[in-house]
């Protein structure tokens, strides 16, 4: 069971957002981001969820999934909802009781925040943390950050590191798992006592995993040593990343879409705050 | 006339642990020929393992002479460039299966290597390809590493290795971690790798069955080479393997004993085979 961990939220699938190149995803995220803020008007908010829906739809993951992926930040959603509608002043009084004063204004203005806050955080997800393996966005981040090299920002290190670490975290648990078996064998005692209690008992299960971790480094480092591992410098990739004409077409719905809100803040104004 | 590949000459290790020195080599003497399959056996802590690393320029002897395909390696000349082009030269593949892959998917670590030295993305296909072929691991190419039993990832390790082409391949004893079915399966391949694509192959070890399957055995003890000939050769010296810590294979070790106790039998039998037939020899000959 512990061999089976997915990391992430990676969706496994095959659809038209799985085979986008990685890049083209990150960078079309960020247009997305800017976009969402840039909502003013009650039709650009609908127009936002639409689009969302369509990248729902278009990434067929069940609506299960996203709505469990939604949890944790129920509370934020919640709090904003709730901060919005109390405090907020407006012009049209609706509800006047005790200190409790909720303005038309206020109302409008918390459903406007929960749909930002939600289309942004589903459509960032369905974009890049559903659709992408993580050794895909990996792939994808550097060459995206690879302008910084220039500042010396040593970005095919960070890459390298983060391949590592996602190829070591299932040997990791295992291990982990190993040596608390071995723990408990001896009559280490996890699950009983105070918190207290129960963060001493793993230090017992931490101190073997950092050594293990330290040896595995070190050995690592010989064996890539020996694979004539010398850092980015004269590198070159067997899988290539390329654009395709998917890809284009996708950047091109997506800026058209951040086009079309715009256009909608100023053609249709109605409900802006 | 055959050629050496790795040649030495007194060549010497020590460590340096604070102010305290601790010599693992001493004088070393040893020529290895090109195609051939040499195993180099050794209790813990002979200095076996340090050898190898010497092989692959991961240490540098304290001194003494060291070629490696007709290059001195220990010669002023020699700089980190040429480094590179050794050890593309002499592969390795390591005990702990688990700690020399890099990669989440099994053919993106075999490219590991030629990704290193540059090598054109088509060229690496074809050589990621050719190596799952070798070690019979094509149908796990898709697979994560920790998906795969020891013997498998130790397979996948030896094709990484495959896959930059090199001429030696050392194995520092990299089947001590693998249940008997890995071992099988590793051991093979080896020897596919010696008998098809003529690797030199330093299989070190102290396994004694797996020694008996290479061209010539080198023991090393305490720092130095104590026995040095065929698989024969070697293990017929049962006293002197003892006095260095190591056994002898079972059937070796039964058929000393039967002829020190007055049988007559031939001495240095190697597998089981040929103890049956020598058996047979016996018993025929005494009815």
């Amino acid at each position: 069971m512990i061999k089976d961990i997915t990391l992430g939220q990676f969706f496994p699938g095959d659809s038209l957002l799985h085979r986008l190149d990685p890049r083209m995803k990150i960078l079309l995220s960020v247009v997305f981001i800017v976009a969402v803020f840039l909502a003013k008007s009650a039709a650009s908010y609908g127009l936002l969820v639409v689009f969302v829906a369509v990248l729902a739809a278009v990434s067929q993951i069940p609506l299960k999934t996203i709505l469990r992926g939604m949890k944790p930040i129920l509370l934020i959603v919640v709090f904003t909802a709730v901060i919005n509608l109390f405090w907020t002043k407006g012009e049209r009084l609706l509800v006047d009781f005790y200190f409790i004063h909720i303005y038309q204004e206020s109302i409008l203005r918390m459903v406007y925040m929960v749909i930002r806050i939600v289309s942004l955080l589903v459509g960032t997800s369905i974009l890049l943390t559903y659709t992408t393996s993580p050794i895909m966005l990996t792939d994808g981040i550097e060459p995206l950050l690879s302008p910084l090299k220039r500042i010396g920002v040593p970005v095919h290190e960070f890459a390298m590191m983060m391949t590592i670490a996602l190829r070591f975290i299932p040997t990791l648990v295992e291990e982990t798992d190993k040596i608390m078996n071995a723990q408990k064998a001896r009559g280490a005692d996890f699950a009983g006592g105070s918190l207290t209690d129960r963060a001493k008992a793993l230090i017992p299960v931490f101190i073997p995993l950092f050594v293990s971790a330290f040896r595995r480094a070190d050995d690592l480092a010989t064996a890539m040593e020996c694979r004539c591992y010398r850092g980015g410098e004269g590198r070159t990739k067997m899988t290539e990343l390329r654009f395709h004409k998917e890809d284009f077409l996708f950047a091109l719905c997506v800026i058209a879409f951040g086009a079309l809100l715009v256009l909608t803040n100023i053609l249709l104004p109605f409900g802006a705050i | 006339m055959k050629t050496p590949f790795i040649k030495c000459e007194n060549l010497s290790f020590s460590y340096t642990n604070d102010d305290r020195s601790v010599e693992v080599l001493r004088d070393i003497d040893l020529q290895i020929d090109k195609g051939s399959f040499v195993a180099i056996l050794g209790h813990n802590g002979s200095g076996k393992s340090t050898l190898a690393k010497l092989f692959n320029l991961i240490l540098t002897p304290a001194s003494g002479r060291l070629w490696i395909d007709g290059i001195e390696v220990t010669s002023e000349q020699f700089t980190e460039e040429d480094v590179l082009a050794i050890r593309r030269k002499i592969g390795m593949v390591f005990q702990n299966p688990d700690n020399q892959l890099v990669a989440t998917v099994v053919e993106e670590d075999i490219a590991f290597g030629p990704e290193n030295l540059g090598v054109e993305p088509g060229e690496i296909r074809k050589r990621v390809d050719e190596a799952l072929e070798t070690v019979g691991m094509t149908a796990f190419k898709k697979h994560s590493p920790h998906q795969l039993s020891g013997g498998q990832k130790q397979r996948i390790a030896i094709a990484g290795v495959i896959a930059m082409l090199p001429d030696c391949i050392v194995f520092d004893e990299s089947t001590a971690m693998l249940d008997p079915i890995g071992r099988d399966d590793v051991m093979r391949t080896i020897r596919k790798l010696n008998e098809e694509k003529g690797i030199t192959v330093i299989h070190i070890t102290h396994n004694m069955n797996e020694a008996v399957l290479a061209d010539r055995v080198v023991v090393i003890d305490d720092g130095v080479i104590a026995l040095d000939g065929t698989p024969r050769q070697v293990f017929t010296q049962v006293e002197k393997l003892r006095s260095v810590g190591l056994d002898v294979p079972q059937v070796t070790e039964l058929f000393y004993e039967l002829k020190n106790d007055g049988l007559p039998l031939p001495n240095g039998v190697l597998d089981e085979c040929e103890g049956a037939d020598a058996f047979e020899a016996l018993l025929k000959g005494g009815r």
